[in-house]
This record gives C-alpha cells, sequence and structure tokens, in this order.
C-alpha cells in the first residue's frame, strides 16, 4: 500500500483542528464558575477572598479535558505519529 | 505564494527540548537537553535565594527590615495556605509543599528569562505527580488498616463483591497522570502561543507580547503552581483524615 505524505499531513491537521474543539466543555464550564462566583460575591462581598480562590481552583480543574484536547492536537501537528 | 510565507515563518519557530550532548551511561544513550539547563538556572537562583536567606536569618533581629521581611513574609504565606487545607497535618507536610510551590513557581515564570520552563517537559511534572502519589499512598498505609482500605476501594458495593475495586484502581491511578498532566500542557500551551506569536509575526512583535507574558508566564504559571500544591494538599488530608 502506497503512502502519500502530504495526504497524512493534511489529515493530521483536520485531526487536530478536531481535537481542539475540546475547548468548548471547559469554556462553558469556566463561565459558568466565573458567573456562579460573581453572583456569590455579589450576595457575600466579606468572602471574596475565599470565593477567589475557590473558583480559580475549580476552573483548573475543569479546564484539564481541554487541555488533553490540546495535547492531542499538539502531537498530531509536530510529533507527527502517524507517518509511517 | 502563501505556501512560501508559511514555511520561511515556520523554520523560525522554535518550541522543542533540544539536545545539547550525549554520553553513555551504562550501554544507554543519555542526553543532556536545554530542560537540564532551564533546570540548573532555576536551581542556581534558589539556592542563591536560600543562602542570602540563611545569612540574613543568622543574624535576625527583632524587628524584621529588608530582606529578612521578604523571607518572613514567604515562609508565612506559605504556612498559612497549607494550615488553612490541611489543618493539623499541616506541621508534617509544610515543608515538602512549600519546597515544591517555590520550585514550580520559579520553574513556570523562568520563562520571562528567556529559559524554556522546565515545567513544559514532561519528565519534570511525572516525577512532581509520581511524588504525590507516593505521599498520598504512604499516608493512606499509615492511617488505614488494610481492611479499610479494601473497604474504602470497593465503596458503593458490599466488600465481598470486589467489581468497583478495578474502577477505584483506575481512579488512583490516574491522579498522578491528571496532576503532571495538567501543569504540563499549560505550561506547554504557554510556551507554544509565545513561540508561535514570536515566531510568526517576526519584527511586528516587538513589545507587545510583553501584555501576553504576564497573561502565559505570570498569571497562569502561578494559578497551576497554585492548583498543583493545593490538589496534593487536598488528597493527602483526605488519606490523614483526623488523625
Amino acid at each position: 500500500m502506497e503512502f502519500n505524505t502530504n495526504f497524512i499531513l493534511g489529515c493530521s491537521a483536520i485531526g487536530a483542528g478536531l481535537a481542539v474543539i475540546a475547548g468548548i466543555g471547559p469554556g462553558i464550564g469556566q463561565g459558568n464558575a466565573a458567573g456562579q462566583a460573581a453572583a456569590a460575591v455579589g450576595r457575600n462581598p466579606g468572602a471574596k477572598g475565599d470565593i477567589m480562590s475557590t473558583m480559580l481552583l475549580g476552573q483548573a480543574v475543569a479546564e484539564t479535558t481541554g487541555l488533553y484536547g490540546l495535547l492531542i492536537a499538539m502531537l498530531l501537528l509536530f510529533v507527527k505519529p502517524l507517518l509511517p | 505564494m502563501g505556501h512560501g510565507l508559511l514555511l520561511s515563518a515556520a523554520e523560525n519557530i522554535d518550541f522543542m527540548v533540544h539536545g545539547i550532548f550525549k554520553y553513555k551511561f551504562f550501554g544507554h544513550e543519555v542526553w543532556i537537553t536545554t530542560t537540564h539547563v532551564s533546570i540548573l538556572f532555576v536551581m542556581l537562583i534558589l539556592i542563591g535565594f536560600a543562602i542570602a536567606a540563611n545569612i540574613t536569618m543568622r543574624k535576625a533581629t527583632e524587628v524584621p527590615g529588608g530582606f529578612q521581611n521578604v523571607v518572613e513574609l514567604i515562609v508565612e504565606k506559605l504556612d498559612g495556605m497549607v494550615e488553612g487545607t490541611m489543618g493539623k497535618a499541616a506541621p508534617r507536610y509544610r515543608n515538602y509543599i512549600g519546597t515544591v510551590f517555590i520550585f514550580i513557581l520559579f520553574s513556570n515564570i523562568s520563562g520571562l528569562l528567556g529559559l524554556r520552563p522546565p515545567t513544559a517537559d514532561y519528565g519534570v511534572t511525572l516525577p512532581l505527580g509520581l511524588l504525590t502519589f507516593i505521599l498520598i499512598h504512604f499516608a493512606q498505609f499509615k492511617y488505614h488498616s488494610l481492611k479499610e482500605i479494601w473497604v474504602g476501594m470497593c465503596s458503593p458495593l458490599p466488600p465481598w463483591l470486589p467489581i468497583w475495586f478495578v474502577v477505584s484502581l483506575i481512579g488512583e491511578i490516574a491522579v498522578p497522570i491528571s496532576l503532571s498532566l495538567r501543569l504540563f500542557a499549560n505550561i506547554l500551551s504557554g510556551t507554544v502561543m509565545m513561540a508561535l506569536i514570536y515566531g510568526l509575526l517576526g519584527w511586528i512583535a516587538t513589545a507587545w507580547p510583553a501584555a501576553l507574558h504576564v497573561y502565559f508566564d505570570l498569571f497562569s504559571g502561578a494559578i497551576q503552581t497554585y492548583v498543583f500544591c493545593m490538589l496534593t494538599m487536598t488528597y493527602i488530608s483526605d488519606q490523614v483524615g483526623d488523625n
């Protein structure tokens, strides 16, 4: 079977583009967390420090799934594992 | 036409780990890479700071001034962070957490010095994750009996039906992997984006990427340091419990 390098590279680029669609999920999740935190600060301005640190921690954990997608995209683009 | 532009620009982009020289170690080929050099610089900075702090604290005064103030502030903040999360177990773990915090923080912001951040190499973050893993399970076996661990691992189902044990086991193994991958991917994405901006824009990128450095290196690096230490402390204090 004949391998066409350009074809594989093009398909890798498409795959990388599809992989970073994973960024939608963390975007929604982080926005939700930030909105809830803003509402919490509005109700209880005294607890702003605690709310901020909890929000940042939760957002950073929620970000992980998006980063997995980014890692897959980078592997496809720069390490090129599909090339024979 | 566009093809040529892309190719010419792509040659300037450089964010990979490069080998500097290699040597034979018991028949294996071992490379000294740019990560080792960056880590050496970070360690030199930290050791210099530690020696300066030691000299200052030897002749510490009742009313702190100048450098002694800075050292006391750092130690107090780190101790406060550990105590706020771990409660009674804090005195046993604050040395380790403080060390890891300062090391990861300096590694992350070393991109400002023009180095490639050491934490953008999976070979640096995986050992950090494995250290956390070992600490978690050391605490688990120290403060719980084998029967308690078995019941906990089979938790939603009765302990004589260990179907859930496999799922719990995978969950335990995922902890160091997700911890290390989170730190690695965050710092790597910052490094790659800065390299793309510097490489693709050429002379256009003269002054304004400084603002992006503030976000990718300072903000993101500090947040990820905090998250790594916070998660380590939470996992460990889950196992330590009320003991």
